[in-house]
């Protein structure tokens, strides 16, 4: 086993590195959306995805549907629940992001999930056929630096690991994922489950303003933003905002492929506004 | 697997058991596992802590428990000795109280006022508000929606206890739905909260944690069946949901290499059936709530729904340390059916005077069938984890009856 903390550098997908530096240049906030890879419907998981990004994206989270999802909040569970009744696995997920790739070459794709799924597909699998479909990430949500040696094929293959932090992290800790951080830390504003409503954004500004400081990467804040206004009070002082429950709770119900990108259209350009207007 | 000599080594200090356990948890519960592990590593060393426990498990669990010949069953039998360790003497009925005496004592050293707990069979929900209220913490109790109407007294023996029991209706509403909520309240409120896991499972030091608190049930055992036979027993056997009680009887005889371990996992239906939730005979290794180790799940790595008659063994995984011991070669996992367990409930009613849970009658089944491949002068040490007073709905529902 590879001790995690002496990582090799990583010369795979250059999409996520590209994406924040074209932010960097531009001087703006990028804008994540997480949905659940299949809800709210299999049949329009490519183009919910081609929706985010006319809607504002800059980069997706596309969320691996798992029976037991642990850190996730209701909203995100039940989207979790939603998906697996209607069959999709994680064959399925690198399918659609496959498909999205036939038209979107630019936009980068962070898989988030729970380990078990991957583990049981096949590490070496998984990373090859990953690749293969345009994935750049993977932010495995029960895998933390201490555990990732188990990820070495993954990243082997090209594929960032996303790391999160919390703010109960040790100072210790955090200095270890600043150091291991590829393609952008994830910084979880609060300790809790995905959606959340608590957020002290004097508190993450300070944290985000030193984790920026110290990491290798780009730092994305995502746990608890909800609209225009959490997600500009973020934008100050992160390199990109994550919003996932709260789209995913709009997404609930939308059958058709018109509705999905019509609610997509009604929800993110506002908060993609507020963050260029930081 | 290379041989082990001494299997009380395990787990190492990032609790691996060999391929298994670990701490495969959320970024905001690393920081909490480290404060949890760097106490108790702490408190173990500690005789003052060491002491106290001892204390209440000799004056409230009411330790030791004894070893029982089951004579009458034994001659009904017809093979080796059937001795039972009686574990369902315990204070609440069952061997969870020896777990939860212990963490409870861990949380208080640790300034920790709110108790959180998940239960499966309600068994160690309510030994978890049993200590709650002799202790004074605020206690709540998550329980599968399917659970809390198979276990209605013992819900009600947790609310007596000033517990508040939260119905869980995510996934399949059983045990490991019920675990996933309660690290979920775990994760928003750990600053005040103790989690008290009531099996050998989850992240580290869970496994270990719980394995330590119910070793004192083989440590017992092995003394006290070496005072009465002048050695060793033969084989034991114990049933396995998560694994605590098999894990609590079985951790003092590992390097006794002499003494057979069978484990008595839940057939459910049939193991061919598919409804079962026997993860080490018929699981594969995953990794599931925290730990490396065998799990129930389909070809895309989804937790499959298991059935059992018994809520306590109905959970998908199983504590890493016998996943450790299967691949070792050190003990053996079996299923025992539904029916196979009835049958010995009802047997060991009627020759013994003891209603044993519905857990316990998996190992008493087990038990029955190890004694006829042994010799009328062997032993067979089965431990009688818990008493099926919980359980006398169920089965009269089952059988038709009018309670």
């Amino acid at each position: 086993m590879s001790n995690p903390q002496f990582r090799i550098p990583n010369p795979g997908s250059q999409r996520i590195d590209a994406r924040f530096a074209q932010l960097k240049a531009a001087n703006r906030t990028g804008l994540i959306p997480f949905v659940t890879a299949g809800d709210p419907s299999p049949d329009h998981a490519v183009a919910l995805m081609h929706a985010l990004v006319a809607a504002g994206a800059d980069l997706i989270e596309l969320g691996v549907p798992f029976s037991d999802p642990m850190a996730d909040g209701p909203v995100i569970q039940h989207a979790s629940e939603r998906a697996i009744a209607r069959g999709v696995g994680l064959g399925d997920v690198l399918g659609w992001v496959a498909g999205f790739r036939q038209r979107d070459t630019q936009t980068p794709v962070v898989l988030m999930g729970y380990l078990n799924p991957i583990e049981i597909h096949g590490y070496e699998r998984f990373a090859g056929e990953a690749v293969a479909a345009g994935v750049d990430g993977v932010l495995v949500v029960d895998c933390p630096l201490e555990e990732s040696a188990v990820l070495a094929p993954l990243r082997a293959a090209g594929l960032r690991q996303i790391l999160l932090a919390a703010p109960t992290t040790a100072p210790e800790r955090l200095a270890k994922l600043c150091e291991a951080a590829e393609g952008f830390l994830y910084y979880v504003s609060f300790a809790g489950i995905t959606g959340a409503a608590r957020l002290s954004t004097t508190d993450i500004a300070a944290r985000v303003a030193e984790l920026r400081g110290r990491s290798a990467a780009p730092v994305a804040v995502g746990f608890g933003v909800r609209d225009a206004q959490s997600a500009k009070a973020i934008a100050g002082f992160a390199d990109a905002v994550v919003i996932g429950s709260a789209l995913v709770e709009r997404l609930d119900g939308a059958a058709s492929e018109a509705e999905i990108a019509e609610r997509v259209q009604a929800f993110l350009p506002p908060i993609r506004a507020a963050l260029d207007a930081r | 697997m290379p041989d082990i000599q001494d299997f009380h080594r395990f787990p190492d200090e990032r609790g691996r058991f060999g391929d298994y356990g670990g701490s495969y948890v959320a970024e905001t519960l690393m920081a909490p596992l480290a404060e949890l592990t760097e106490a108790y590593l702490r408190l173990r060393q500690d005789p003052a802590f060491v002491a106290e426990l001892d204390r209440d498990l000799a004056n409230y669990v009411g330790r030791p428990s004894p070893v029982y010949f089951a004579e009458r069953l034994t001659k009904h039998v017809g093979g080796a000795r059937i001795l039972l360790k009686r574990e369902d003497l315990n204070h609440t009925g069952a061997h969870k109280i020896n777990n939860t005496v212990g963490q409870a004592l861990v949380a208080r050293h640790m300034g920790k006022a709110r108790i959180i707990a998940e239960t499966g069979a309600g068994q160690h929900g309510v030994a978890s508000a049993t200590v709650a209220a002799r202790l004074g913490l605020k206690c709540v109790v998550y329980m599968g929606a399917v659970d809390i109407e198979r276990q209605k007294i013992n819900v009600y023996r947790m609310k007596l206890l000033g517990a508040e029991v939260v119905p869980v209706t995510s996934g399949s509403k059983t045990l490991k739905d019920a675990l996933n909520e309660a690290m979920r309240d775990w994760v928003t409120n750990v600053a005040d909260t103790f989690y008290i896991i009531g099996t050998v499972a989850g992240p580290h030091p869970y496994p270990l944690m719980v394995r330590d608190f119910n070793a004192i049930v083989g440590r017992e055992a092995r003394a006290q069946v070496q005072q009465q036979y002048g050695r060793l027993p033969d084989v034991l056997t114990a049933c396995v949901g998560g694994g605590s009680n098999a894990m609590g009887l079985f951790h003092a005889f590992l390097n006794d290499r002499g003494v057979r371990i069978v484990g008595a996992e839940a057939a459910g239906l049939g193991l061919a059936t598919g409804h079962h939730a026997a993860s080490l005979a018929a699981g594969r290794p995953g990794v599931l709530h925290g730990n490396r180790t065998y799990v129930l799940c389909d070809d895309d790595g989804q937790i499959t729904e298991t059935h059992s008659i018994s809520a306590g063994l109905d959970y998908p995984g199983v504590g890493p340390e016998h996943a450790f011991l299967k691949d070792a070669g050190r003990a053996e996992y079996v299923g025992v059916t539904d029916a196979e367990a009835l049958e010995a409930f009802h047997l060991l009613c009627r020759t013994e005077g003891i209603l044993p849970a519905l857990e316990s009658s998996h190992a008493v089944a087990q038990a029955i069938k190890l004694a006829r491949e042994y010799p009328k002068d062997g032993i067979v040490l089965c431990n009688l984890s818990g008493r099926g007073d919980k359980d006398v709905h169920t089965i009269a529902a089952r059988e038709g009856v009018q309670v």
